[in-house]
């Protein structure tokens, strides 16, 4: 710390003042309106949802379908976690669809044709995609190759090597360890019950752990005097929350139980969210993309920061490889064909920047889910391929126009 | 009797709590090179831009009259239309092109068909460089020529316009002297062919040589027209710095301890030219509680030097010695320069110094995460807590340190800039330009700031071009000329006369 006069100054009284009734419900509006406008993207989904149950007649909600929902696109959120943080810095990767197939396929040599055990398979494999991050990341970082060619190059190059790998055939019939990646189920560990409990035991822990975070959260601002929502809006929106959790678990534990996709999308959410938000390598990644040269004279490693987002990026299209490859039980030439396009779209849907500098984990979790539900949705309407390409473009198109007005009506940069 | 091409009338023009122009009367007879002068930011760029139309009519006060007509350009080319052209310090041609096609850029001749005439723009291409004397290739690329070649090629485009009053901003900035002799030679010339030339420089044995009247702005005023005859170096200079020196600079007893920071010749070259010296053996010191100025034109390497020594962010082949308390330290990346107790404010605080679209307390923490970091997770409340103690003993004027930095005012976004550095807790703060665009108020508020890190015996090197400005807080001041240190001035004798003259002392040329 300085020695500069430091301590807070003593109008920081902002809880403990008697304010006119007006003046504070005015203020809770303004917690209301704000939170509405951030979460723009949550209503947008909301919206969505609720256009197509309607549309295709209360099919979209079924048990069945939202299991689906989750297992059809969890490779999708998978790269949007990686893709989200890539375009944060103020880059991006193209390279996404092909390397996740390239690593599906080493995966199948190492599980299949070589028979190893499904787990060191699955180990090498998230290994290799890391590495091939680390190739694409050394020529963007410590070259300062743009990405946008780097991974243009790397989306011929793997998709190339995939063939390679596969020696124009596929790969097929993976072990059930392996396959549960994709396929799996926790489920009837309590035996066949019409409603599984471990499912909604987990659901129920889940609203807890979140109960008991926000809380704390909320307490430690107050401790720090800082201004906190009010307490019905903060009670309200945790309801909302707690249903919106209950309703989805109720419906898997009606259908199989939890997908074990699912788990892994969980725990990744988790962690690369406390990652954007909280760690130091996640605020690094923040200044890079908001102002680079601010970022070097601050002291931070740019470089560094940028390779080691692309080793992780190649990280998780390797886990979104194996997923994919899980779920379809077969290692082929065209996997992940136009994956990186759903991951882009699901980033910027989902609010981030495409100066770079803004970008939510959640957000683009949010996004792929519009994706997933389009997708979903139009497929059970009977619309064709070619109508849903044309729709989900002009989604991507509005959704980044939006974001642009926005930025422009509140004088942005 | 001459008569007036141009008459600029009480021109006023206002920005967001700053009077750029006020009431400015401009009078410049035709046929004539007219010289202003004045220091940075005294207002002589936003006079040329209202003039070229860059600020349109309806945005300022006051009336232009151009060849008795009054004028309202809507823009640039409403003023190039009616033959005011004016050639910015940063030149605007376009690298990949050829010296034909920048010429005729978007003046392109046109054949029957209305695609273009290669044959005739290269001709007329070639007429127009034998004007400006330059003789090279009109097919040649931009790129391939040197910066005094350019501003030839600037020049012949101006005159492709059928200029009648060229305006040149900083001309001979970038040029070496064999280049600006050309070009003043150049504008002489152009005198000759009936065309009327404005010049705004710095360097005042150039004005003397060639203008006919000289007019000096200081702080959005037209202070006073000299006439040649009467034109002398010293009356530009009175007339640049001699403002009321008092109550601008808030007290400053100084505590001056053992020297902190030394640096022994330190060198950095270009980084695209890896020939051209830029920091040239600079030999400086700094002591616990000194305020130490950096006084010199612009390109005359003083962000070079503090860039260099800043973590290597500035130039290449760089070279010299730090010490730090006797002891020699390394500065070669900037978290080291950091880890070593060095901070460095840039004087482009947009470009180089904050993240705009972030909030105040990220924009503090930023160089300083390891304070606020556990477990590799940054303590939020913490760091709310630290930005918000800036907000209030820097009198950051924001309603939390939630809002974003982009919508701070200058002044503001200063003191967020310099709550990042005192947080990050150096020994010796370099602050580049710290009061450039800012208004009076807030440069008094960024004094008290300095004048309370030097009582707390920190190492201060403040680099400015505002003389006065390092007169009224340094408390030692250092000329910096062509990358070297001329002159060293105890502040007891620093007036704006020595240090100009040390700060305009040029290299002696074996070849000459």
């Amino acid at each position: 710390m300085s020695d500069l006069e430091t301590k807070p100054g003593a109008d920081t009284a902002a809880g403990g003042r008697v304010e006119p009734a007006d003046n504070r419900f005015t203020r809770a509006l303004s917690h209301v309106i704000s939170d509405l406008g951030k979460n723009g993207i949550f209503i947008a989904l909301i919206l969505v949802v609720v256009v197509f149950e309607i549309l295709t007649n209360g099919v979209l909600l079924r048990p069945q379908n939202v299991s689906n929902l989750i297992v059809q696109n969890g490779y999708i959120l998978i790269l949007a976690i990686g893709m989200v943080m890539v375009i944060v810095a103020g880059h991006i990767d193209l390279s996404v669809g092909s390397v996740a197939a390239f690593v599906g396929a080493v995966s199948g040599v190492f599980a299949v044709n070589m028979g190893m055990p499904a787990w060191l398979a699955v180990v090498l494999s998230l290994l290799i995609g890391a590495l091939v991050g680390a190739w694409q990341g050394f020529w963007i970082a410590y070259v300062g190759i743009p990405a946008f060619i780097v991974t243009l190059a790397g989306m011929l190059i793997f998709r190339g090597l995939t063939l390679v790998v596969l020696g124009n055939q596929n790969i097929g019939s993976f072990p059930d360890f392996y396959r549960a990646l994709g396929n799996g189920f926790i489920t009837d560990v309590f035996g066949a019950l019409d409603i599984d409990p471990l499912t909604m035991g987990v659901a129920i822990i889940a609203i807890v752990a979140l109960i008991v975070q926000s809380v704390r959260t909320r307490r430690g601002r107050q401790s720090y005097g800082q201004e906190v929502e009010p307490a019905a809006w903060f009670v309200g929106k945790l309801v909302l929350v707690s249903a919106v959790v209950l309703l989805f678990a109720y419906a898997l534990a009606t259908f199989k139980g939890i997908p074990v996709t699912l788990i892994v999308l969980a725990v990744l959410i988790l962690i690369y969210g406390v990652i954007m938000n909280r760690s130091v390598f996640g605020r690094h990644i923040y200044a890079i993309g908001g102002n680079l040269h601010a970022a070097e004279l601050s002291g931070i490693k740019t470089r560094n920061v940028t390779f080691w987002l692309f080793v992780n990026m190649g990280f998780l299209a390797g886990l979104a490889g194996l997923v994919f490859t899980a779920r379809l039980n077969l290692a082929g030439p065209k996997a992940g064909d136009g994956f990186e396009l759903e991951a882009i779209s699901a980033a910027f849907i989902g609010g981030a920047a495409v100066t770079g500098g803004v970008g939510t984990i959640g957000g683009a979790i949010v996004g792929g889910l519009i994706i997933g539900v389009l997708n979903n949705g139009m497929s059970i309407m009977g619309i064709g391929i070619e109508w849903q390409q044309a729709v989900k473009g002009l989604v991507l198109l509005l959704a980044v126009a939006f974001d642009v007005y926005n930025k422009r009506r509140s004088g942005g940069r | 009797m001459t008569t007036n091409i141009l008459e600029m009338r009480h021109i006023t023009k206002t920005f967001p709590g700053v009077k750029a122009l006020q009431d400015v009367t401009l009078d410049v007879a035709r046929g004539e090179v007219h010289a202003i002068c004045g220091e940075n930011g005294a207002g002589k760029s936003t006079l040329m831009k209202v003039l070229s139309g860059v600020y349109p009519h309806g945005t300022y006060e006051g009336d232009i009259v151009f060849e008795n007509e009054t004028m309202e350009f809507r823009d640039i080319r409403d003023s190039e239309a009616k033959g005011i052209v004016i050639i910015h310090q940063e030149l605007a041609l376009s690298p990949y092109l050829s010296i034909a096609e920048n010429i005729f850029l978007n003046n392109e001749i046109k054949g029957p068909l209305g695609l273009i005439d290669w044959n005739k723009t290269n001709i007329e291409a070639s007429k127009l460089l034998a004007r400006v004397g330059l003789r090279e290739n009109p097919t040649t690329k931009v790129l391939d020529l040197g910066v005094g070649k350019q501003q030839l090629v600037e020049i012949a485009k101006a005159l492709s316009k059928r200029v009648k009053l060229l305006i040149l901003d900083e001309p001979t900035a970038a040029l070496n002297d064999e280049d600006s002799a050309h070009l003043l030679d150049l504008i002489l010339s152009l005198k000759g062919q009936n065309i009327t030339s404005i010049i705004i420089s710095h360097k005042l044995n150039e004005i003397k040589k060639i203008s006919d009247t000289v007019t000096v702005i200081r702080d959005g005023k037209a202070i006073e027209t000299i006439p040649k005859l009467e034109v002398t170096e010293e009356r530009i200079i009175k007339d640049m710095v001699g403002r009321d020196l008092e109550h601008r600079y808030p007290d400053h007893t100084p505590h001056i301890g053992e020297e902190i920071l030394r640096v022994e010749d330190w060198t950095a070259y270009h980084p695209q030219d890896p020939t051209r010296v830029m920091v040239d053996h600079v030999n400086l010191n700094v002591k616990r509680g000194e305020i130490v100025g950096i006084a010199g034109l612009m390109g005359a390497g003083r962000t070079e030097f503090a860039m260099s020594l800043f973590g290597r962010s500035y130039g290449t082949r760089i070279s010299g010695r730090v010490f730090k308390n006797g002891v020699e330290i390394k500065t070669r990346t900037v978290s080291e320069a950091i880890d070593n107790g060095l901070a460095y404010a840039t004087e482009d605080r947009k470009f180089y110094g904050l993240n705009l679209i972030e909030d105040i307390k990220r924009n503090i923490s930023m160089a300083s995460l390891k304070k606020l970091e556990r477990g590799g997770l940054v303590n939020d409340n913490e760091e709310y807590k630290v930005a918000d103690s800036y907000r209030t003993s820097m009198n950051i004027k924001a309603p939390s340190v939630l809002a974003k930095v982009g919508k701070l005012s200058g002044g503001n976004q200063q003191k967020v800039v310099l709550s990042k550095w005192i947080y990050s807790d150096p020994d010796v703060l370099i602050l580049d330009e710290p009061t450039r665009g800012i208004d009076v108020g807030a440069k008094y508020e960024i004094y008290t700031i300095i004048n309370r890190l030097a009582a707390e015996g920190k190492g201060v090197i403040v680099i400015s071009s505002e003389l006065p400005e390092l007169i009224g807080i340094c408390d030692r001041i250092y000329a910096i000329a062509e990358g070297r240190i001329t002159g060293e001035v105890p502040i007891a004798e620093a007036t704006p006369e020595t240090l100009i003259k040390f700060m305009t002392m040029e290299k002696e040329r074996s070849d000459v």
